[in-house]
């Protein structure tokens, strides 16, 4: 059984079909599967719900695909930073289903531990709960969510060995672990591809048994959207401070 | 005088514990870390899938891979641990974080708060927002007390609810409310510099109470 292929267009051969559902790790440009992203738009597959937290920029990540408009429904929990979205979703052109942060990872969570259905008290009082069933639980109110699958999840790893065991660097691991775990097949591209117990199985932090294929990607370029910065001398900066530039 | 956005956040850092475990969200409670007393263990939590999270980056040594809730290069602590999106809201949505400070557009009497989109305008997306105002022990909003001369503290808050009932502590440019949600309503607490009731009584919607300590 080989999960490693040559590239993103062998990865997905047989995989994409117009009109499916597909979800994509990452949290704003931090962490996404862009090398299968660009092998998703070049294959030409379109109406696409796209499962991720965020679209992209303008021209990066899922935004790639906001401009080819393969995306008919975007299901996020944040769309700031994309023009081309605004404009395609004021012109009807792109469905949105917002979902609180929380409450769409534990979805695509549920989704892939076999869960249709759970309660939050997310959203409970708002808009997000309209049409959903609430029930009281030791005096307080919570929202019902659906689980949620995908026909193709498509994730983002710092290190997976050939048997398809990931492990992920810093804040690039965000939604990668949880949508692995829901799509009815999940495809990996890896930063450093490595052979069976390369990685300690300690820090594995994505079994194989939730990846059917994966590619390598030594050279993907990674993009930083808000590039803070703090001075030398001000070594002692607390958290979160420092200048934009 | 009207605190600045810096003295808000130095008064909202007031709120701040050893040992906590803080959220906080963009804008004017950002800079609450730049309060933080020494000495003082706090560790902050960036929704994202990081607890302990650093300062800026010196120049040159930004990482992609390393960012916070509002996709800033940030840095590492010692004390930093890192998990998924799922495992990081579990954490909010458990009650394991001590306290929220976030901004609003509108925060009602009874604790209802508005701050993820405007109808008919341009639609973002509410991100964490609701998740952390379900979630979290104390919600504290830093906001400017008027917008264009409209109270943003409300009878009723007329934009979409980010959460019903979730606000236990307002702190604007004029003076700190505590909030009861759980019935009791808006007290004033505190006023900012020379600011005085009447100033407050006069560009505050919402009705309050003013608490007996209340210094004038």
């Amino acid at each position: 059984m080989n999960k490693v292929y040559a590239d993103a267009r062998s990865a997905l051969a047989g995989l994409l079909k117009d009109g499916m559902t597909i979800m994509a790790g990452g949290f704003g440009l931090c962490g996404i599967p862009e090398t299968l992203i660009l092998a998703i738009r070049d294959s030409g597959v379109k109406n696409l719900t796209v499962v991720s937290n965020n679209c992209g920029t303008d021209g990066k990540g899922l935004g790639i695909l906001l401009d080819t408009r393969q995306i008919k429904k975007m299901i996020s929990s944040y769309v700031g930073e994309n023009k081309t979205f605004m404009n395609q979703f004021l012109a009807n052109e792109l469905e949105i289903e917002f979902n609180p942060q929380g409450t769409l990872a534990e979805r695509i969570r549920a989704g892939g531990a076999g869960i249709p259905a759970f309660f939050t008290k997310t959203g409970y009082g708002t808009k997000i709960a309209e049409g959903k069933d609430v029930r009281e639980f030791d005096g307080e109110k919570y929202v019902m969510e659906r689980g949620l699958v995908a026909d193709l999840s498509i994730v983002h790893a710092y290190r997976g060995d050939t048997e398809g065991n990931l492990a992920y660097r810093k804040t690039a691991r965000n939604f990668n672990p949880p949508m692995a775990t829901a799509g009815k097949v999940t495809v990996a591209e890896v930063e450093h591809l490595v052979k069976p117990g390369d990685i300690n199985p300690d820090h594995i932090i994505t079994p194989g048994i939730y990846v059917k294929r994966m590619i390598h990607v030594p050279t993907a370029p990674k993009h930083i959207e808000q590039r803070t910065v703090r001075k030398r001398q001000k070594a002692d900066a607390p958290a979160g401070t420092g200048e934009e530039v | 005088m009207a605190w600045s956005r810096d003295q808000m956040a130095e008064r909202a850092a007031k709120e701040l514990r050893d040992g906590f475990y803080v959220n906080l969200g963009i804008g004017i409670p950002t800079l609450v870390s730049n309060y933080i007393p020494n000495g003082m263990s706090v560790q902050l939590q960036s929704e994202n899938g990081m607890l302990g999270t650093g300062p800026f980056p010196f120049e040159g040594e930004e990482d992609p891979d390393l960012i916070n809730a509002g996709k800033q290069t940030v840095t590492e602590l010692p004390t930093t641990s890192y998990f998924n999106s799922a495992d990081s809201f579990a954490m909010i949505r458990g009650g394991h974080i001590d306290i929220a400070i976030l901004g609003a557009m509108e925060v009602a009497e009874n604790g209802d708060l508005a701050n993820w989109m405007i109808p008919g305008k341009v639609v973002k997306g509410m991100g964490g927002a609701m998740d952390l105002v379900g979630g979290v022990k104390k919600v504290v909003v830093v906001m400017e007390h008027a917008a264009k001369g409209d109270s943003k503290l409300k009878k009723h808050c007329t934009l979409p609810l980010t959460g019903a009932g979730v606000v236990d502590m307002v702190i604007t440019d004029l003076g700190v409310f505590s909030l009861d949600r759980h019935g009791g309503g808006l007290t004033l607490i505190e006023l900012a510099p020379d600011v005085t009731l009447d100033d407050i009584k006069a560009k505050t919607e919402a009705s309050f109470k003013v608490a007996n300590t209340l210094k004038q």
